[in-house]
């Protein structure tokens, strides 16, 4: 089974990345965007006995550095 | 005097550092190969070079913390054995857990490689006590990934138990607090951001990090 896994920054964390993205977009013209975040997609194709327990293990000891990001999980 | 370098895939510093640990102690270190499950006997000072390990898969420095070795680098740490983490090895040091806080992104975006002026922020401790107190020294950078993070609370704590080693005298990477350096709460464990062993010759331009060797590995010998 498929599992997707989004890594994102924190709120209030600085996200150089996604400022110089959200420049981008304005250089090419488009205009109504008032923030980019930038963050991670991993997808994981895992056995169907593998629990939320042991996912959101992964996700906390290795997937995201929760000193920065939080991480979300969604099965397919 | 024992020392090691822990080499990872992708490791580019480790040889500098072999250098300057040999310049102090006149003994070359033991590398040790990040698959390895355990240190030398004897191992009394460990180093975690600069380098792009694992190709900076994922995030900077977080296969590295994950792999074999670090499982005994963190034992040794806990018995007090001194670590220094350069660069990458700063970086490895955070995933692991071993120090606090997180390095991001440069705030510019750009990889910065030069030399830039430092404040010794803190002379007391085993890597820092060959300098005074708010002593500016001259050391080189070169990173991608320098930006140190921490929330307001770990920056409060760690600023108050005078844990903040080294600071930037002028804007490098958009760090929390300009902070370069970074010690554990036992003071045994500093990663940062600078490269020491790349300031230990005059050939270098510049001397300003062989102090921290002679200091680290002198209070040993």
């Amino acid at each position: 089974m498929k599992v997707q896994v989004y890594v994102t920054l924190k709120p209030g964390v600085l996200d150089p990345q996604g400022k110089a993205i959200h420049h981008a977009l304005e250089g090419l013209g488009f205009s109504g965007v008032s923030d980019v975040r930038a963050g991670r997609f991993i997808e994981l194709d895992v056995a169907d006995d593998v629990s939320d327990a042991d996912l959101d293990a992964m996700c906390a000891k290795l997937l995201a550095n929760t000193v920065i990001e939080n991480y979300r999980i969604e099965r397919a | 005097m024992k020392t090691a370098v822990i080499v990872f895939p992708g490791s580019n510093c480790d040889r500098d550092m072999a250098v300057a640990l040999e310049r102090v102690t006149g003994r070359a270190p033991a590398m040790v190969w990040h698959r390895d499950t355990a240190l030398p006997n004897g191992t009394d000072f460990i180093a975690l070079p600069g380098g792009f390990s694992y190709g900076d898969y994922l995030r900077s420095g977080a296969m590295a913390a994950r792999s074999p070795i670090l499982r005994s680098v963190a034992d040794a740490a806990a018995r007090g054995v001194p670590v220094l983490g350069v660069c990458n090895g700063f970086q490895v040091l955070t995933e692991a857990g071993l120090l606090p806080g997180a390095l991001m992104r440069n705030a510019g975006l750009n990889f910065v490689c030069r030399t830039v002026p430092l404040t010794v922020e803190n002379s007391q401790s085993l890597f820092t006590a060959g300098y005074s107190a708010g002593e500016a020294i001259d050391i080189p950078v070169a990173h991608h990934d320098g930006n140190y993070f921490a929330d307001a609370e770990t920056l409060e704590r760690i600023e108050g138990e005078g844990r903040v080693a080294f600071r930037y005298a002028a804007p490098v990477n958009g760090s929390a607090r300009a902070i370069a350096g970074v010690l554990n709460d036992e003071g045994n464990v500093l990663g940062m951001m600078p490269h020491p062993e790349r300031a230990i010759d005059a050939a270098h331009g510049g001397t300003d990090g062989l102090r921290l060797f002679e200091a680290a590995l002198g209070v040993l010998v």
